[in-house]
This record gives structure tokens, C-alpha cells and sequence, in this order.
């Protein structure tokens, strides 16, 4: 509900800010210490399990910049792989470099180049041997493209259903592109066999805890710039536009600028998820643009819970956990787990799970008021 | 927003130059399609802080004096000027609704999602790009003018309430308080009370005939028994030309206007 008085409501009441707090001092401390008892404790924590829950955690990064897109302002993106992908890349790039001389070859050059035969580096590579240079790229590149991916689009009043096929075909034909050795981003297999992150070996235990420590803040940070925007009164031109955009533009707003705004902040926060991703599970390859991710990554919103930024977080963590379950425990159904999953919630809870939430409740308070007219009636019995 | 450009002359609202007494002149306007005369050679002025009813039958070119007026139409002929100086057949829809003309449509169009408020807020002059819009905070200039527009339509108590769960009337009259948040100099409405209650529709009359005096309001209507309540000045429409103009007993008794309109 929004308080009637300010153009910026409240991002969270006290509340709200305290069980935040301790939700991120319990994902950066638990977990890095439950990791450092020993390995016969329960309470363990096992090494390979960390990779792990930071790559959930980069896709709740995902899941929050779709929201942002498609919950608050209605524009669904099936491309957002692609920017994900941009963003990996652009990182793997960087992990490449750092290799050094140690790779198969033994050359200053990328293994698949000395493989290619190439005898030096393609200009697009220069500079990515500096960590700062591939960050910074790995938010501006998802970003450049999107920015004037959405220029033409929203300039050209594209919508629903045909933005979304749009942004299907832009994601299929860069990983045609990414596919290609000529491309020079080592064609079907990819980036890999990274070796050093910073300095910092990427085998090393405490290396992984660092990346997850990491990615909480990235995710914390990320939710809290998106609480910002749709708290603002910017958030509630977002959602005006959704509900009914020839108004808003009728209003004297010029919708595309907004558009463009969330757009492309949305596709810059995938591309930093992408950019934590990569050294967390060791590749990056043209599978990551498979239209097949960016739906993947749609449904992890629609489960969670559309238009809540919440919602969206807890949906990728859900449907990300059990495809990793599945996909150990009976691999072959997973497809079907997820397509079930899927039509279930749009079925019979189109506000996601965090809709169960306020169900829940209205259910408690239903069933307290029936319990007490039950005690009244007993009592005319008696 | 460019406020001026080519040599056009485009004021902010309140530079509407009414010292020789209307504040909306067209004449001689012609409007057709494919040989169909939609409008036909016809001369309309309204004085500054009138109401003035608009009735005719369907057909008659009510709709297309509206798109012409705001903009959306072009007339083949003719001059349509706001004061004496503005020439809104040069000017462009967003230019015109800045220059202090406010239209609202017959379907009620407010932002379900969000509150009166919020709705109201969304509709205020404040600055409406990217990052004013991002860092906006809500001064308390803003917040009076939203208090009283919200006093004006009557849904004062209304404010906290989602837009989408208020009825089909008070969805109108906040439609109209969005548009009193441009602070517009000329309102048109178009068809007010189709679909309202009894109730409704005198809160509606009220409202109205409240805005009058401080603004020129337009009315386009069908229903007889509203325009009754409200019009001091009747313009009845018929193929694109005025048949009659007046008071609504003086129009009601005019055996052409009774022949086309009343008397069926």
C-alpha cells in the first residue's frame, strides 16, 4: 500500500530494514564460517556447495533486473540471456588474460587462438587483462546494446507479444554469432580453464568464499537500487505505464525515456550477474544465450512473484534449487517439472509464491473469525 | 520542452490573451473525410469562464470539433484560435495540452495500481523526465494543489484509496482532477455521465457548474436530462454546422432543433 503524502515512499518501514540486515549478515557470515568447522561436523559446510549457492545467488540478481522490467513496467524481455551472457564474457575475457603463459601452449595468447593460429590479439581483446577494464565492460557492453537495442523499439511503439519475440530473436542470433570461431571468443567451447582471479587461484577455498561473499553484496545492492526506483516517484510512472501508457503519455510524460531508463539499468544488472557468475562455475560459453535461459529466467519471476522484488529474488533461488535436485535425482523430468511449475503457478497462483503469503493470512483470519462464532454456537447447544 | 520555436507563439497556461473577451475562436472550420463534411464551415466562440453544453445527434460532428480543437484533427479551412493569439492549428496535441487545454475522454482512463493520490501526484506539472522523476520529492505546493483538486472532486477521503476500487463516477471525477492538475484554462469533456448513477450524475452537475467562472469548461452530451441541469448556453450540432445556439429553453422551443434532435 502506498503512504498517501510522499513522493518517495518509505524504501522500508524499520521493520522491513531489520530483517534485512539480519537476512545479509546470515548469507555473508553463516555460510563462510558453517564452511571453515570441520569437515566430520554437521554443521559443515561443504566446499562444492559454495559455488553453488553464488550462482543461485547471481540468478536472484537476474531475476530482480527482469522484475524490474517486466513486473513493475510490464515489457517482457526473453533476452536477458543474452545481456547475462554479454556480462560473463566480458569477465571470462579477463580470466582468460590472467591465465598468462600457463595455458596448454604455453603462449602469452589464448589457448583456442594459438589453436585458430592467430598470431596476436584481436583488437577487442586489448585491455581485458585489466580487472577494472573487463568490470567496467561487463556493465557497459549489456548496457550499449540494450540502450539502443530499446531505442528502436520503444521509438517505435513495439510491445508486448513482439518485443518479447524480438528480443527471443536477438538473443538466438548472438549466440549464432558467439558460436562461430571466426567471432573470436572461443566459438562452441567457450571460455575456460580459468586459473587466477585477481591474483587469487581460483581452486583455492577461500577464493570461492570471497566470490560468494561477493555476489551477497552485488545481490543486496542490487535489491536495494531496484527498492529504489520503484519506490520513487519514477517507480510510479513505471507502473502507470504498465497499466495504461496512452494515459501516461497523454500525461505529458515521454514514455520512451523511462522505458529506456529501466531497460537498460535492467539489462546493465544482468551483465554484472553475469560477470560473478563466470568465475564461480569456471565457463562461459554460447549455450548461455540458448533462447531456452532467457524464458528460464521469466519463469523464475512469474513462480516468485511478479511485481514484488522479493518475489522475484526467492523464485530463482526456488526454481534453480530444485532443477538442481531434478536434475541429479531424475534428470530426464526436469523439463517437464519446470513446465508443470510453471502452468501451475500462472494457473492457480498468478501472484507467485509470495502471494501464498498474504493467502495464508487472509485464511488464519477467516478461520479465526469461524472459530469464534463456533464457541457461541456450541453454547446455544449446550 | 521547447517553449518557443519557428515563430510560433506558445504560452504557458495563463497567457491566454482573452482581453477582447473569448477565449476559444473557430471559424470558418471545415474538417472532411473523403467527401464527407464532418465539419461544415462552422463558427463557435466561447467565452472565457463559460460552460456551454454541445448536443447534437450522432453524426453531427461533436467528436471531430473535439479532435479539432485539442489538436488531434486538422481542419481543411478555417482558424482556430485560443485568446487571441494562440493558432492551435499550428501547434502539436502535447503543445496544445501545455498551452492550458484539457480533454477527458468518455472511458474513464485513471492508473488502477496506484492510489488517488498517486494518481493525482502523476498527473501534477512537476518535471516529468528520467531523474526528476527518479529523485522527485513532493513539495508542499504539490501536495496543497493535489488537497484541493482532491477537495474539488470530492474524494478528499478518497486519497489512500486504490484507483481501481472506486466506482465508475468517482473513476470519472478523478479523471477530471488529473486533468485540474495541469491547472488548464479550458476543459472538455466528453459525455461525463454515461453510465453514472442518479447521485453521480448531480454530483457531477455540481462539480461542473463549480468549475465553471474559474475555467471554461465543455461539455459534450446525449443526456437531455443533464444538460437541463447544467447549461446556462446550448450549442446544438447538426451536419457539421450549428443549428442553434442559446439558452436550452430557447433552443428547445426552435421548431428546427426539435425536428433533428429533441423531437425524436
Amino acid at each position: 500500500m502506498l503512504a498517501a503524502g510522499h513522493s518517495r515512499n518509505p524504501m522500508h518501514t524499520r521493520g522491513q530494514w531489520l530483517v534485512l540486515i539480519v537476512v545479509a549478515v546470515f548469507g555473508l557470515l553463516v555460510v563462510p564460517v558453517l564452511n571453515t568447522m570441520p569437515a566430520d561436523s554437521l554443521l559443515h559446510f561443504p566446499d562444492f556447495l559454495i559455488p553453488l549457492i553464488g550462482k543461485f545467488l547471481c540468478y536472484a540478481i537476474v531475476a530482480l533486473a527482469m522484475d524490474l522490467i517486466w513486473g513493475y513496467t510490464g515489457i517482457l524481455s526473453l533476452g536477458h540471456g543474452v545481456f547475462f551472457a554479454l556480462g560473463g564474457y566480458a569477465m571470462g575475457m579477463y580470466l582468460m588474460r590472467s591465465i598468462g603463459t600457463e595455458g596448454v601452449y604455453a603462449s602469452d595468447l589464448p589457448d583456442f587462438m594459438v589453436f585458430l593460429d592467430w598470431k596476436e590479439l584481436p583488437w577487442f581483446w586489448r585491455g581485458f587483462d585489466r580487472f577494472a577494464f573487463a568490470a567496467f565492460m561487463a556493465v557497459a557492453v549489456p548496457g550499449t546494446l540494450a540502450f539502443v537495442f530499446g531505442w528502436f523499439a520503444f521509438r517505435s511503439r513495439i510491445k508486448g507479444v513482439y518485443f518479447a519475440i524480438i528480443t527471443q530473436a536477438m538473443t538466438f542470433a548472438l549466440m549464432l554469432l558467439f558460436f562461430r570461431n571466426n567471432t573470436g571468443f572461443g566459438g562452441n567451447n567457450g571460455l575456460t580453464d580459468f586459473k587466477r582471479i585477481l591474483g587469487f587461484s581460483l581452486q583455492e577455498p577461500s577464493t570461492r568464499v570471497g566470490l560468494y561473499v561477493a555476489s551477497v553484496l552485488a545481490l543486496l545492492g542490487t535489491y536495494l537500487l531496484c527498492r529504489f526506483i520503484v519506490c520513487s516517484k519514477l517507480g510510479r510512472v513505471l507502473a502507470a505505464i504498465r497499466d495504461e501508457e496512452g494515459r501516461v503519455l497523454f500525461t505529458g510524460y515521454n514514455t520512451v525515456r523511462h522505458k529506456l531508463f529501466v531497460w537498460t539499468v535492467s539489462a546493465m544488472l544482468c551483465g554484472m550477474a553475469g560477470a560473478l557468475y563466470v568465475p564461480q562455475v569456471g565457463i562461459i560459453n554460447p549455450s548461455e544465450m540458448v533462447p531456452a535461459n532467457s524464458i528460464e529466467m521469466a519463469i523464475w519471476v512469474a513462480v516468485g512473484g511478479r511485481g514484488t522484488l522479493i518475489g522475484a529474488a526467492l523464485g530463482a533461488l526456488l526454481v534453480n534449487g530444485a532443477k538442481s535436485w531434478f536434475t541429479v535425482a531424475a534428470p530426464e523430468t526436469w523439463l517437464y517439472v519446470l513446465g508443470g511449475l510453471f502452468i501451475v503457478v500462472t494457473l492457480f497462483l498468478p501472484g507467485g509464491v509470495v502471494s501464498l503469503w498474504r493467502r495464508i493470512r487472509t485464511f488464519r483470519e477467516q478461520s479465526a473469525r469461524r472459530a469464534d462464532e463456533t464457541p457461541a454456537a456450541d453454547g446455544s447447544n449446550a | 520542452m521547447k517553449q518557443r520555436e519557428g515563430g510560433r507563439h506558445i504560452a504557458e497556461p495563463g497567457q491566454i490573451d482573452t482581453t477582447h473577451g473569448p477565449i476559444l475562436y473557430l471559424e470558418n472550420v471545415t474538417v472532411s473525410f473523403d467527401g464527407f463534411k464532418a465539419l461544415d464551415d462552422i463558427n463557435l466562440y466561447l467565452d472565457d469562464g463559460e460552460l456551454r453544453c454541445i448536443i447534437g445527434p450522432n453524426g453531427a460532428g461533436k467528436t471531430t470539433l473535439m479532435d479539432v480543437i485539442t489538436g488531434k484533427t486538422r481542419p481543411d479551412t478555417g482558424a482556430v484560435f485560443l485568446g487571441n493569439t494562440l493558432d492551435l492549428t499550428a501547434m502539436r496535441e502535447h503543445e496544445i495540452v501545455n498551452a492550458g487545454i484539457g480533454r477527458k475522454f468518455q472511458k474513464p482512463t485513471v492508473f488502477t495500481q496506484h492510489t488517488v493520490f498517486a494518481n493525482l501526484e502523476l498527473a501534477s506539472q512537476g518535471g516529468k523526465g528520467v531523474w526528476s522523476t527518479l529523485f522527485a520529492k513532493l513539495s508542499g505546493a504539490e501536495r496543497d494543489q493535489i488537497e484541493s483538486v482532491a477537495d474539488t472532486i470530492g474524494l478528499r477521503d478518497r486519497l489512500p484509496t486504490m484507483a481501481g476500487s472506486l466506482s465508475h463516477g468517482e473513476k470519472q471525477w478523478l479523471e477530471i482532477g488529473m486533468l485540474l492538475m495541469q491547472d488548464p484554462r479550458l476543459l472538455l469533456v466528453d459525455e461525463p455521465v454515461a453510465g453514472m448513477t442518479h447521485q453521480e450524475v448531480e454530483r457531477t452537475a455540481e462539480l461542473l457548474t463549480g468549475l465553471a467562472g474559474t475555467h471554461t469548461v465543455v461539455v459534450v452530451e446525449h443526456d437531455m436530462e443533464f444538460v437541463r441541469l447544467i447549461a446556462r448556453k446550448v450549442t446544438v450540432l447538426h451536419e457539421g454546422r450549428v443549428l442553434a445556439e442559446g439558452s436550452m429553453d430557447r433552443v428547445q422551443q426552435d421548431p428546427r432543433v426539435v425536428e433533428v434532435y429533441l423531437g425524436t
